[in-house]
């Protein structure tokens, strides 16, 4: 079995609800977590991410100016000075496939549809701490890989195209990796 | 901690996309134990939520409160743009939040006023007894929630209005089959 050590984890919590703020870090602290960075908006917590480098941003999609799918496409840049592979958590009211299909495409990690539960928010903690998804980079998208599973039973063309060539360096993320360290 | 150095990002290319791996930045905060030393983190933050209750119906009241003042500003200066991102978001935090806070009714209510913001062709033509009659519903199962015999009385009002509304936008929507088929779709995210 496994345990995380969520005193070693940094989270940035981003919601403009102070209810739903107190409750994020009731639930985080009882899970042993140390370090919870609050903020209302979403532009305070890209402010706070490049800051706090925190490990994990767990995030609501409806606030005012600046969302939570702004604040996901904003982490998700790849050329940024910043770490771009920080999973994120939308924790929302939205439950819509088309919502959730946004969401993914805006390169959010994990989806969990409120009402808050101690154990949905472990699970997607767990989830992206134990089982980490590469990280796909297309014309449009930049983010965790989309397919979660492979369907051997899958029937349609192939979206994806091309054979492996070579490992081809990436200078831009290699120097945003090497100015991070 | 949540960085690999450059050196362990492996980036492999093909013809329309790049993959990128990297050892799992995470992997320090994971531990194996044996099963009798694992504790019970789900049930120690369901403790401590529990605590938090004695707070939640001053919290939902609170809500409801911004909800009433932005409908409030809706009828005595019609709706912005800002108006109704108010409204919605007052709404949507009901929606989110009630069940947490122990109205689940409330929060059924609020879901299917959201539905009537986000997918009424014109806010404006929206009949101002379907916006009260949601507002109203959630202001009486805040107030009556305490007592038993309420319970299903809410949960039969939530189903009702929702009824409603779904009547309305399916008819106000004939002619645009994108909202007709967001009203339509179940959610499709389960709860845990």
């Amino acid at each position: 079995m496994f345990r995380i050590d969520f005193n070693k984890l940094r989270f940035l919590v981003c919601d403009d609800n102070p209810h739903m703020r107190r409750i994020l870090r009731t639930l985080l602290h009882s899970f042993g977590a140390r370090e919870v960075y609050e903020a209302e908006d979403g532009a305070t917590a890209l402010e706070m991410y490049s800051h706090y480098v925190p490990d994990i941003v767990i995030t609501d999609w409806a606030m005012p100016i600046f969302d939570g799918l702004e604040l996901a496409q904003m982490i998700r840049q790849p050329e940024s000075k910043g770490n771009p592979y920080a999973p994120i958590i939308m924790l929302t009211g939205h439950s819509e496939k088309r919502r959730v299909t946004v969401a993914r495409d805006a390169g959010v990690t994990e989806f969990l549809a409120k009402p808050i539960s101690a154990k949905g928010l472990y699970q997607r903690i767990l989830n992206v701490v134990a089982n980490p998804r590469p990280f796909i980079k297309t014309k449009t998208y930049f983010g965790p890989d989309r397919r979660r599973n492979t369907n051997s039973a899958y029937m349609g063309p192939e979206r994806r195209v091309g054979e492996k060539h070579e490992v081809m360096q990436q200078p831009s993320l290699l120097d945003k990796a090497r100015s991070s360290i | 901690m949540a960085k690999n150095s450059a050196k362990d990002i492996e980036v492999t290319a093909f013809a329309t996309h790049q993959v990128i791996t990297q050892p799992n930045p995470l992997r320090k905060v994971l531990r194996r134990i044996e099963e009798k030393d694992m504790d019970d983190p789900i049930g120690r933050a369901e403790q401590a939520l529990a605590g938090l209750s004695g707070e939640f119906k001053d919290w939902m009241t609170t809500e409801v409160n911004r909800l009433s003042a932005a409908y409030v500003a809706v009828r005595h200066e019609g709706f912005s743009q800002e108006r109704r991102d108010e409204l919605f978001r007052a709404a949507h935090d009901i929606k989110g939040d009630a069940a947490t806070f122990g109205y689940p009714a409330a929060a059924g209510v609020a879901e299917s006023l959201c539905r009537v913001i986000e997918h009424a062709p014109d806010l404006e033509k929206v009949p101002a007894e379907l916006f009260t009659h949601h507002i109203n519903a959630i202001l009486a199962i805040l107030h009556e929630n305490t007592k038993l015999d309420s319970i299903s009385v809410s949960a039969e009002l939530s189903r009702r209005l929702r009824k409603v509304a779904d009547d309305y936008l399916a008819q106000v929507n004939h002619d645009r089959p994108e909202h007709l088929e967001a009203i339509l779709a179940p959610s499709i995210v389960p709860a845990e």
